[in-house]
């Protein structure tokens, strides 16, 4: 994130301004910045070269008040960030640490001592193969990427190894950003209909399981095809899935 | 998506984002009878020997429509590289590569220039950072001397007295690489292709935009 300060422009040019495809190399001048601060926050996408701001990533331009910027890309590839939660794979054991693959350029690794109640004595029962839905204590893009399946506490607080079935599918990392959004109504509507368990990684992975296989494999496509949806096409989607599954 | 137009680049352009399931962006660029498909992965993990400890990788592979590389196919790729070393945001992501795949389809002539717009239209797929845009093109003199815009109905890249590839960057349209494929050229006539080509690099740039609009008004 960098700050910059710059000349105050008014909320009209700050609404056409965003929302629009940007480009990069694209220079941007004409930011709204905060009215007490003259500080804007540059996001994702947006850097400062020289007196200028510029654009390094396509895709929208967004804001939010009172003065952050940010590129909503479209991006397939994940790129480690500290502190987001995600879904790897567990590659390979090596001495005391697990590689897990979460979808980056580099493997991370993964200490067998960071999960709930393990000890040097009690060893977690983690196998090559496994799922395990972990958060990212060190994302630095010099470093190896470390994940932990502990909080600050010591507690699990929901994360570790994914067992007993169901189903990971890989999807963008937009539309992950789109379910895990307060406004995206598709958990809710999609759970009112057909219960299921669920857990999305910030790189673009979700394990998802139901009832019985039909209805998780209903649930996984249901979660894909939502990508481009609005808000009323997803609750038409769930209704028609669920009298779909019901055998109308 | 298709943009034709009369004056500058002869040709029409058209092209689809992302019809490729696997990689991390795609683009398939046709460009009149010219068509190359372009295919980005990256930022991912990199050979030991290739790594660089203060930048990504950049690798370049240009397949031929049938057999194996030849000589030409790795000039071009030495080519690209250069180029997009510099247009990427290298720095970004150390101790990574970032992968273009070129395969040819169709040559009629441009081959070069097309490539290196469809590789930059997969990159911007993939979300790649990037510095600025690039836009190839490629330029033949015709014994006459009159200079025409290549690819182009009905003529190839025989029959010239020289063929000049200029490869631009946005916004101030300056050269970030010239490649001349065939023959030698005076300067004056360099210098006419050169205006020629600037002029036409516009309408690669708004292309560019077209597509990436398209992209993202379903997201909208």
């Amino acid at each position: 994130m960098w700050f910059a300060g710059f000349s105050s422009t008014s909320n009209m040019e700050t609404k056409q301004l965003a929302r629009r495809v940007v480009m990069p190399g694209e220079k941007i001048n004409a930011l709204k910045n905060c009215a007490d601060s003259s500080k804007i926050i540059l996001g994702p996408g947006l850097r400062l070269e020289d007196e200028d701001i510029c654009v390094a990533k396509s895709g929208i331009l967004r804001f939010r008040e009172p003065n952050v910027y940010w590129v909503d890309s479209h991006q397939t590839r994940y790129v480690p960030v500290k502190g987001e939660t995600v879904i790897g794979i567990i590659t390979q054991k090596v001495g005391d640490t697990f590689r897990v693959d979460i979808g980056g350029s580099e493997q991370a690794s993964l200490s067998f001592l960071s999960f709930e109640g393990a000890t040097k004595r009690n060893r977690p029962d983690v196998k090559v193969g496994d799922i395990v839905y972990c958060r990212l204590l060190v994302a630095n893009k010099d470093m190896e990427p470390e994940v932990v399946c502990i909080d600050g506490q010591g507690r699990s607080s929901g994360m570790g190894v994914i067992r007993n079935g169901g189903f990971l599918v890989r999807t963008s990392l937009s539309l992950v950003r789109k379910i895990l959004n307060a406004d995206c109504v598709l958990m809710k509507c999609l759970g009112n209909k057909i219960p299921f368990e669920a857990a999305v990684g910030m790189n673009g992975r979700v394990w998802v399981k139901a009832r019985s296989n039909k209805e998780t494999i209903a649930v996984a496509n249901a979660i894909l095809a939502s990508e481009y949806m609005t808000n009323e096409e997803i609750k038409n989607m769930c209704q028609r899935l669920a009298d779909a599954l019901d055998g109308f | 998506m298709e943009i034709s137009d009369g004056s500058c680049s002869t040709a029409s352009m058209s092209c689809t984002l992302g019809d490729l399931s696997q990689p991390d962006g795609s683009a398939s660029l046709t460009h009149g009878n010219t068509q190359v498909a372009a295919a980005v992965y990256g930022p991912c993990e990199v050979r030991l020997s290739k790594e660089f400890p203060d930048r990504a990788t950049i690798e370049v592979i240009h397949k031929p429509k049938v057999g194996l590389p030849r000589c030409e196919d790795k000039l071009r790729e030495t080519l690209l590289r250069s180029i997009f070393e510099t247009a990427a945001l290298t720095a970004l992501h150390p101790r990574s590569s970032i992968q273009i795949i070129i395969q040819e389809i169709e040559d009629q002539g441009g081959l070069l220039a097309t490539s290196i717009n469809a590789a930059c239209l997969a990159l911007l797929d993939a979300s790649i950072s990037m510095k600025f845009l690039v836009a190839a093109v490629t330029a033949k003199v015709k014994h006459d001397g009159s200079v025409l815009l290549l690819p182009q109905e009905g003529s190839t890249e025989k029959d010239s007295l020289g063929i000049i590839t200029f490869v631009f960057r946005e916004p101030d349209k300056s050269v970030v690489c010239s490649f001349t494929s065939v023959g030698t050229l005076s300067l004056q006539q360099r210098n006419q292709c050169l205006s020629l080509c600037q002029e036409a690099c516009d309408t690669v740039f708004k292309f560019y935009r077209e597509c990436l609009e398209n992209k993202f008004s379903k997201i909208k």
